[in-house]
């Protein structure tokens, strides 16, 4: 068990090296580096020269990379191009924001999906299924931006409820952020229900069909204490994987859901390095959206296997 | 009944069987909405340029920001363009290069997967070692970063999203070959001889290749959505080009009066995208694929 979870910590790393490796060895062979975008027309001769030893350019690529990747395990991913300050400042107060809009989408997104799956799994084909599928389809397949320009449109422009693009400063404190943030959250958390929704609901009816259920309705077993006891603990527990990728799927949705609502969070960032051709930056966020991804996968893969019994022991055979 | 006989009933021409399909497919109502609405858009793409009223690019300054009526169907836009012209042409170059992604990602991610499935080993580590990084980059970063460099011309455009959702493809084709490399058939071929490239082109392809398909017709959905996402924040179609995603992104901040010009874009995306899904879930069935408890990677 200890050395399973070490196996799947350290493969972890890997991933996340050869992360490293593709995003530097990217930036390398893309044409254009970080002096000819910041000197643009006047790149050459004496001035470029001065730009590379200054960046510490002029070194060999691997050794590049090696001083890199040092300081960036001890977070010091270096200075932003644009803004001419160390990237770690400039991303300490967009992680907040971001984690602040991911984890309000979570909290309402997952119970909603809960409740949303088991119904539909358990009213089959009837109509409260049929409803509920229909709307979970169209939110899932619906771009991002598009619901997001819709809610504008009607909650904001139309009702006028809330406001519909968010003007604080980047490092706002959470109870002025918080009735901006209303919108952007449910534009994420309609996606994220309706993925899970379908999940769970996939899940619930493969263990309704599955024998020992039948045997628990054939011996009068109650329905509620059945799909409670015995089907719904059997049921989401291979949703948990699925979950924690619908999450990180979502890294990149985010992105754009932030530049329709202006929030300040990584994903306005993500478009504003790479417009500013801020490659450091660039670097930077692809190494972090990685680890959240890599992390929250590891952590999905952990509590699958502290839950599942059965699951250790195959696992070990192995 | 000879043992002749029943080959020959087993026997159907690849036209019959992709015919017998479809049927299937459109015997389901929502696969028969997803199809009707994808063929609705897929004539619209070939039919628009000869029956658009207007010119896509006429500025007009006369004419900008009016309302819906009997001359402008859907209105017009801040430049005093022709919405409904816009609109109906919109989808012609998301469609283009979205399916010959789409190609791309299915021949690359199919191809190097069943290879993976079949060698397994070493190799096999590494690919996949290297399939789960690119996997944990977000498409989008990567995307951007690609075309803010090399431009946003279809040469880029095409190989790059063929790229980057082909890396999910390999995964599937991969999991499909192994469930079948296991089979009595496989041992046999190896057994007479066989060389590696021919078991993946008589043994292996026509075992997975439904899995594949499935795969790839989902992906197309995504892609189109990836693709509409980029032109929305102006890394993709540049104008004065008609494209959905860059309408919408143009029209959002005038919505606030000239609701029309967005509203008839978001239809024409949302109706593509919704029927591309549908039709792809009806493919997944008719060919008898379990979908629905994968996650979107």
């Amino acid at each position: 068990m200890l050395f399973l979870i070490i196996k799947r910590i350290l493969l972890g790393f890997i991933t996340l090296f050869i992360v490293s490796l593709i995003t530097f060895v990217g930036t390398e062979i893309l044409p254009g580096d970080a002096c000819t975008t910041y000197l643009e027309r006047q790149a050459f001769g004496e001035q470029l020269e001065a730009c590379y030893r200054r960046l510490g350019l002029n070194v060999p690529a691997y050794e590049r990379y090696v001083s890199w990747a040092v300081n960036a395990i001890q977070g010091d991913f270096g200075y932003s191009l644009s803004g001419e300050m160390p990237i770690k400042e400039v991303l300490g107060p967009r992680i907040k924001n971001s984690l602040v809009l991911a984890s309000a989408a979570i909290f309402i997104g997952i119970p909603i999906a809960l409740i949303l799956g088991i119904v539909t799994a358990l009213w089959r084909d009837k109509l409260p299924d049929v409803a509920i599928s229909t709307v979970t389809i169209f939110a899932m397949t619906i771009p991002e931006f598009i619901s997001a320009t819709l809610l504008i449109l009607i909650i904001a422009i139309w009702l006028e409820w809330l406001p519909g693009i968010v003007i604080v400063p980047t490092d706002v404190s959470f109870f002025e952020l918080l009735p901006n943030i209303i919108l952007p959250v449910i534009a994420i958390a309609m996606i994220m229900t309706a993925h899970m929704a379908r999940m769970v609901r996939s899940s619930v009816i493969q263990v309704m069909a599955s024998e020992y259920v039948q045997m628990a309705i054939l011996k009068g077993v109650p329905y509620w204490k059945m799909v409670f006891k015995h089907v719904l603990p059997n049921a989401l527990l291979p949703a948990i994987n699925v979950v924690a990728l619908t999450i990180a799927w979502l890294l990149g949705g985010v992105v754009v859901t932030e530049v329709v609502f202006n929030y300040p969070g990584l994903g306005r960032l993500v478009i504003e390095s790479i417009s500013n051709r801020d490659l450091p930056t660039v670097q930077a966020l692809a190494i972090i959206l990685a680890s959240i991804y890599v992390s929250i996968n590891l952590l999905a893969d952990l509590m699958t296997l502290m839950l599942n019994p059965r699951l250790k022991t195959l696992q070990i055979r192995k | 009944m000879t043992v002749n006989s029943i080959y020959k009933e087993e026997k159907k021409s690849a036209f019959q069987k992709v015919f017998e399909v479809i049927i299937t497919m459109a015997s389901r109502p929502s696969g028969f909405i997803g199809l009707s609405i994808l063929v609705f858009h897929i004539i619209l793409a070939f039919i628009s340029p000869y029956i658009a009223p207007y010119d896509f690019k006429a500025i007009n300054p006369t004419l900008m920001l009016q309302a819906p009526s009997a001359e402008y169907w859907f209105g017009t836009d801040d430049l005093g363009r022709d919405v409904f012209t816009r609109t109906i042409l919109g989808g012609r170059t998301a469609l283009t290069i979205t399916f010959f992604g789409s190609l791309i990602a299915l021949l690359w991610g199919g191809l190097l997967g069943i290879f993976c499935g079949l060698v397994g080993g070493k190799i096999d580590d590494i690919v996949m070692r290297i399939v789960d990084a690119f996997l944990s980059i977000p498409w989008i970063l990567a995307m951007l970063l690609i075309v803010s460099l090399l431009g946003t011309s279809t040469e880029v455009l095409i190989p790059a999203l063929g790229f980057f959702y082909g890396k999910g493809i390999v995964r599937v084709a991969r999991a499909a070959t192994h469930d079948v490399i296991a089979k009595d058939f496989i041992v046999s071929a190896r057994a007479r001889g066989h060389s590696n490239f021919s078991i993946i082109w008589n043994e292996i392809i026509p075992n997975v290749r439904d899995a594949i398909l499935v795969e790839g017709a989902m992906r197309w959905s995504w892609m189109l959505l990836g693709f509409s996402s980029l032109s929305f924040l102006g890394f993709g179609v540049s104008p004065p080009t008609p494209d959905w995603g860059l309408m919408i992104s143009n029209a959002r901040g005038l919505m606030s009066f000239a609701y029309w010009a967005v509203i008839a874009p978001i239809v024409g995306l949302s109706s593509l995208i919704i029927g591309i899904n549908l039709t792809a879930d009806a493919f997944a069935k008719a060919l008898g694929i379990d979908r629905s408890t994968k996650a979107p990677v």
